[in-house]
């Protein structure tokens, strides 16, 4: 079972294109959807910091990491590439902090300088990326066998894997392509 | 505005989906917003029950006063501008405001034309009570929709009331005959192709929110129900006893909608609820301003 962290943004997106590729999946609100066969979990984009505070208040936040530090899938993008990096420029509080990268948020200024973009995410071609209010990838902090980058657009980091981590400044869930949730569907299926 | 530019502008509206807009009138009621959970604040001088409350004029805030909040906080901003004042829509452009909001709260600029949101690269949501009105603000350029209310009153049966009829118009169209969707937009005053992705999508083709008189989480969760994407809240916040608390307990509220034994926990000792005054009470009805 996919769990989709649903405590704000656009966590239906999501939904709709797993569904759309068979997956079985549950919406997390609260603790107790966390469910035992977790096989995959998707941050979702929105806000980061309403998440961040929803998922301490809700007592999710000790739970998931430790899931995520199992070494269960996870597909994270725009606020769920926040909640997950071990650092934020500016020094702001971080969340689950188990990507060794640095991000920068609202990293291209206000809505105004949301954009599209056409480029290569690893060996998937030509994917359409949608950045709003976007974060990006100031360094990673690891070394360079351990994290693969997967994408630069302009000179800037925007798509990484780490182990069982798959993580982009974009938003693959508003598009109608569904190859990076393939990958991500891939990456749950080969855990058993 | 190019096409990419209006979808850019869907897709932020899209990541505020489940998430409470709070108005401030000063930075420091910002960062309480932002600290309690609000995925966007709106920024304005006068809360609408204060707008209220002095009558007279209410014109766009000091941009100074915007900027003041934007410095003060890293979600998105919003602003208000009155209907059909594309000159302060103008303004609030130059200093990046992330979303407009022409708004029946403030005084109409215009009484026949809303601005021409087409124009613009910063994105708008506009006030409806019904598909028609809906529709039209889309056809306009708006790239976000929510219900008018009666703001600064407290009292949630406006929103309910526009929320039901934007829901049960949206159904009726859906079951309707292709055949006869042209007549449908006649009856709608509304482009025929707007009509077709209502009828084809059983939704709006944005993101609709709740707006107007919610005052506790019990309010909030109700809009969600009744299929609201998400809830402004106005004076209910900051004209309460106790406004990080209860700003808190109703963005709880908006994410667990469906569980009554959480809202039933948020609700507990929130302290007073904002006075309010009711529907048969107010003497400016907001919500027929701009149709």
């Amino acid at each position: 079972m996919i769990g989709i962290l649903a405590l704000q943004g656009a966590f239906e997106e999501h939904e709709k294109m797993l569904h759309a590729l068979g997956c079985q999946t549950v919406l997390i609100r609260k603790k107790s959807d966390i469910p035992q066969d977790l096989t995959g979990l998707v941050l979702v984009g929105g806000e980061s910091t309403t998440q961040r505070k929803l998922l301490r208040e809700l007592d999710m936040l000790d739970i998931l990491k430790e899931r995520i530090e199992s070494g269960v899938p996870v597909l994270a993008t725009c606020a769920g590439l926040i909640l997950l990096a071990k650092e934020i420029s500016g020094g702001e509080q971080t969340c689950f902090g188990c990507l060794p990268v640095r991000v920068c948020r609202n990293a291209y200024g206000r809505q105004l300088g949301s954009f599209s973009a056409v480029g290569d995410i690893g060996g998937v071609k030509n994917f359409p990326m949608r950045f709003i209010r976007a974060p990006y990838i100031e360094c990673t902090l690891a070394n360079d066998k351990d994290i693969e980058v997967l994408n630069i657009t302009d000179g800037r980091i925007t798509a990484v894997r780490y182990k069982n981590i798959l993580a982009m400044s974009f938003h693959p869930e508003l598009t109608e392509d569904t190859r990076i949730h393939n990958l991500f569907v891939d990456m749950t299926k080969n855990i058993h | 505005m190019n096409n990419d530019r209006y979808q850019l502008n869907k897709e932020l509206a899209q990541m505020l989906k489940g998430g409470v807009i709070m108005d401030v009138t000063t930075p420091e009621q910002a960062v309480i917003a932002q600290q309690a959970g609000a995925c966007a604040v709106m920024a304005l001088e006068r809360i609408p029950a204060d707008i209220r409350a002095a009558g007279g004029v209410s014109r766009m805030s000091d941009p100074a006063m915007i900027k003041g909040i934007q410095k003060a906080v890293s979600i998105p901003v919003m602003a208000k501008c009155r209907i059909g004042h594309f000159a302060e829509a103008q303004i609030l452009q130059a200093i990046e405001i992330d979303y407009i909001d022409e708004s029946e709260v403030l005084t109409p600029a215009d009484d026949i034309y809303h601005i021409d949101k087409t124009r613009f690269n910063v994105p708008f949501v506009c006030g409806a009570r019904d598909l028609g009105e809906a529709l039209r603000r889309i056809a306009e350029g708006a790239s976000m929709i929510r219900t008018k209310g009666e703001p600064g009153t407290g009292d949630i049966v406006q929103a309910v009331r526009h929320m039901r009829k934007i829901q049960s118009e949206i159904a009726a169209l859906a079951a309707k005959r292709e055949d006869e969707l042209f007549e449908a937009a006649k009856q709608l005053q509304v482009p025929l192709d707007l009509v077709r992705y209502v009828h084809e999508n059983k939704k709006l083709p944005v993101v609709n929110f709740a707006a107007g008189g919610v005052a506790t989480p019990a309010d909030a969760a109700l809009m969600m129900q009744l299929g609201a994407e998400g809830v402004f809240v106005g004076s209910g916040i900051f004209k309460s006893g106790d406004p990080a608390k209860r700003a808190a307990a109703i963005v709880k509220a908006v994410t667990n909608y469906n569980d009554p034994e959480m809202l039933a926990s948020l609700s507990e000792n929130l302290g007073e609820a904002m006075v309010g005054i009711n529907e048969k009470e107010i003497e400016i009805i907001m919500e027929e301003r701009g149709k």
